[in-house]
């Protein structure tokens, strides 16, 4: 008993840092477009908010999906073709991609589910990779050109979303209100649940719990926010492109949330930012980005798996490093 | 008994993750010896054998075999050392015909039997030497188990449990093995829960409680024992 | 002009072909993923760059050495194989007590460097690779027209294929591998040098991603991005086949590269993703693959 005393007190301690890294986090996003290059800020927050999303299932349910790619992506052409080419009101269009998503998610999903492991994240991947092979074929993606000229458009009608400002503040208040949702998600009855899935699926199963139906929901859900991340992504870069939706893209939010620290709330969102911090101050060099994506890749794995934040924990909350490994 | 144990163990703790399994295990056998492991389930007799083999790698204490420090090698060199190995759970291959379970265990010196020689031991096996290893009744495989390290000219056996879960007449057979191994000069060590198959074929008994030998005792004093034996084992 | 199905014979059997082709590449990767993955545990989605490392290799052989594609056949594995050895040594050999998906996530990231690296020597552009002249030109079956180095690839990979399957399946080092599948610290205890085993598995491994690589050079361009797409495919075609089974690996791919091929002559916009909607089928009618034995 005297291990699980010591335990609460490490997730209280561990929660009293987690809150006190938002509020800075907060207070710094709030500022952040009078410093920094708005347009390069809501990149940041758009994969910031995917890699949260991706980690609801990596991190929380222990499913490893490399086919994400799909549903950001996916969602992307989906708001793209909806505000473009019905004329539809921004709101709408993202609403339209996030249940877009979704349903993708419950079709990738209601195959993937029946597999674990290593072989989960396989047919995530095969999966998406039919998902990409048919943006490239079907009409309304345009091909190999995409969505372009994608308008921003009027939010509510009332707000004009070309103004920088105006939409950083949009996309600002859209990935707190997505990282709340997830938040929520995690610390709900149905999160915990995930988390003894994740755990121990074989105890959860006899513990009487539908882990299919549990699995797919998060899926779904997983799925659905990053639909989110993905139509704010068309909304501000006004285009969406097969760039979105292939394998590369799946990685590269692994990468974020790996770096970041899987299963912590923070660490995806600063592993989004190192990481399109790092494609940006690669873009104007000459080094290319893939091999530094893949270096940090295995750096991670081999020397840092528990990531940025996951090692800001333990070291804070367990000086010593008596659990190491 | 004036000459080194072939095996000395002293002081050997070992861990399972976190659990701490031996608490300081001290026991020795010597050259041609049949010693058996007694005591409940759970003391710590398979971790035992394990640590030894080097299976358990955490673990710490001194284990020496024919003058060779077995806590410094690799798995892989305990074998060669000329420890042979039967695992409870007899660790029959099923991808693995019988023929190539029994040569799957490198030969590690000079002095093991020939595949003939095995089967005019085991003449079972040789009728069922395609089949692939599951396919044995578990008597077969128990029978499998052991010889197949006879191959391989290791010093000495370590054991355990080779009659559980099996019907008495089987279990009369391996103990007519393990006597016909033994005056072949055979060094054994056996962890067993049949006292009465023990008590046939041991030179010396060790008693284990609670991760630690509690006594040490040879088979002449058996008589004497016994009360001791019954609360100890609760048999 | 003979027809099948409302369709020239002809380009039914060169579609037919195709696929065949494509098949034999298809088994000697999921083989070789299948045999990592049956010892080491891991998924090794550095074999398509594996794959097109071999390509590579033989290629700067070729243009920078003066050696042709013969002695290339036997030096391009090895040099593969090699570097395979080098990076299980350095790096998933400390990674086999952890969960396998960091094995994935590993080799993931090994993938993305190998491929930027040739990315930024080499282009997207594919290079052309000749045909030896000994297999130049064609044959004619009467039915229809072979060219030669088609055929070889058809009998090598299956030569490749067979052989593997009968040293796993019917040799002593093949019986250590079986044995140390299912239980790699038993035979360890046995005095079988596993570490070893899992160096050289992971090593014959690669070994076969490159001979796929030096075969398809002269068959597909050579290019950095020759791999990146075909190992997703091979990974479909391992959850079909499940990979419990050597043979079930051959099996699987020579058929779904058939399947693809088939596509190609009746519905060619599906022929990108009819392995993948397999694999979907496959999944709702019997998960753990057609020859698999894990749920």
């Amino acid at each position: 008993m005297a291990e699980m005393t010591l335990s609460d007190a490490r997730v209280k301690a561990s929660a009293r840092l987690e809150w006190v890294l938002i509020a800075i986090g907060i207070v710094a996003l709030l500022a952040a477009p009078f410093f920094i290059y708005p347009i390069f800020m809501m990149k940041m927050l758009c994969f910031a908010l995917f890699a949260c999303a991706f980690n609801l299932l990596l991190g929380y349910t222990g499913l490893l999906s490399f086919g994400h790619a799909a549903f950001f992506g996916g969602a992307a052409y989906f708001t793209a073709h909806a505000v473009k080419v019905w004329g539809l009101p921004p709101e709408i269009g993202i609403l339209i991609g996030v249940i877009g998503a979704a349903i993708l998610g419950l079709i990738m999903g209601f195959f993937a589910i029946r597999r674990q492991g290593i072989y989960f994240a396989m047919i995530t991947l095969a999966l998406a990779q039919m998902f990409f092979f048919f943006c490239v074929q079907a009409a309304f993606t345009g091909g190999e050109d995409g969505i372009q000229g994608v308008p921003r458009g009027m939010l509510f009608g009332l707000v004009d979303l070309h103004k920088e400002f105006n939409i950083y503040y949009f996309v600002l208040v859209v990935f707190l209100l997505g990282v709340f949702a997830i938040w929520r998600i995690v610390n709900s009855p149905f999160g915990m649940i995930l988390r003894s899935i994740r755990e121990n699926e074989n105890r959860a199963i006899s513990l009487g719990y539908s882990v299919a139906n549990y699995k797919l929901a998060a899926f779904v859900m997983s799925a659905a926010l990053s639909g989110l991340a993905g139509s704010l992504k068309a909304i501000i870069f006004q285009f969406a492109t097969l760039t979105d939706v292939a394998w590369q893209m799946s990685g590269e939010v692994i990468l974020m949330t790996l770096l970041g620290g899987i299963g912590t709330m923070v660490g995806p969102i600063i592993g989004a930012g190192l990481v399109v911090g790092l494609q940006n101050s690669l873009a104007t060099s000459d080094f290319p980005v893939t091999i530094a994506t893949g270096l940090i890749f295995m750096v991670c794995v081999l020397i840092f798996r528990r990531g940025i934040v996951g090692e800001l924990y333990a070291r804070v909350l367990n000086p010593s490093g008596s659990d190491k490994g | 008994m004036t000459d080194a144990p072939l095996l000395s163990v002293r002081g050997l703790n070992a861990w399972y993750g976190e659990s701490h399994a031996l608490h300081g295990v001290d026991l020795e056998v010597f050259q041609g010896e049949t010693v058996t492991l007694l005591g409940r389930n759970g003391v710590g007799k398979t971790t035992t054998l394990r640590s030894i083999m080097g299976l358990i790698r955490k673990r710490t204490g001194e284990i020496s075999f024919d003058g060779k420090d077995l806590m410094r090698m690799p798995l892989h060199h305990t074998a060669r050392a000329g420890l042979g190995y039967v695992p409870e759970e007899r660790g029959i291959f099923a991808t693995l015909t019988v023929d190539e379970n029994l040569i799957l265990p490198p030969v590690v010196a000079k002095g093991g039997m020939s595949v003939e020689e095995i089967f005019d031991l085991f003449p079972n096996l040789k009728e069922r030497r395609n089949s692939q290893g599951t396919k044995l009744s578990g008597g077969e495989q128990q029978m499998l188990a052991i010889a197949r390290m006879l191959r391989t000219g290791v010093k000495m056996l370590l054991l355990d449990e080779p009659t559980e879960g099996l019907a008495p007449v089987i279990v009369q057979r391996i103990g007519e093995l393990l006597a016909t191994l033994k005056q072949r000069g055979m060094t054994i060590l056996l962890v067993e829960q049949n006292f009465r198959f023990a008590s046939r074929i041991a030179d010396r008994f060790y008693l284990m409680e609670h991760g630690k030998v509690m006594a040490g005792f040879p088979v002449g004093e058996l008589p004497d024992r016994m009360g001791q034996l019954h609360e100890v084992l609760g048999v | 002009m003979t027809m099948i199905f409302g369709i020239p014979l002809q380009a039914f059997l060169g579609q037919l072909l195709v696929g065949l082709i494509n098949g034999s590449f298809y088994a000697m990767l999921s083989l070789g993923l299948a045999i990592i993955f049956g010892l080491l545990r891991v998924i090794n989605f550095a074999h398509g760059a594996q794959y097109m490392l071999g390509a590579f290799v033989g290629y700067l052989l070729l243009v920078h050495f003066g050696v042709g594609y013969w002695p290339a056949l036997l030096i391009v594995p090895i040099v593969v194989g090699i570097t395979g050895i080098i990076i299980e040594r350095l790096a998933l050999s400390k990674l086999y007590d952890i969960d396998p998906l960091y094995g994935l996530l590993f080799t993931f990231g090994l993938a993305l460097v190998i491929e930027g690296i040739f990315r930024y020597y080499f282009g997207v552009s594919g290079n052309p690779y000749s045909v030896p002249e000994l297999l130049a030109g064609g044959t004619n079956l009467g039915f229809m027209f072979l060219p030669n180095y088609r055929g070889w690839v058809v009998v090598a990979s299956l030569a490749v294929c067979l052989g593997t399957w009968f040293a796993i399946e019917k040799t002593k080092l093949g019986a250590y591998l079986r044995a140390a599948t299912e239980n790699p610290r038993l035979v360890q205890a046995f005095g079988v040098n596993v570490p070893l085993l899992l160096t050289l598995t992971y090593g014959l491994g690669s070994a076969l991603a490159g001979l796929a690589g030096i075969l398809a050079a002269p068959v597909y361009q050579v290019s950095p991005l020759m791999g990146s797409n075909l190992i997703i495919v091979v990974f479909a075609v391992v959850v079909v086949g499940g990979m419990g089974s050597i043979m079930g690996a051959i099996v699987t791919g020579y058929m779904l590269g058939l399947a693809e091929g088939l596509t190609k002559v009746f519905y060619p916009e599906a022929s990108n993703i009819v392995i993948f909607v397999i694999m979907a089928i496959v999944l709702l009618v019997r998960p753990a693959g057609l020859f698999g034995k894990d749920a």
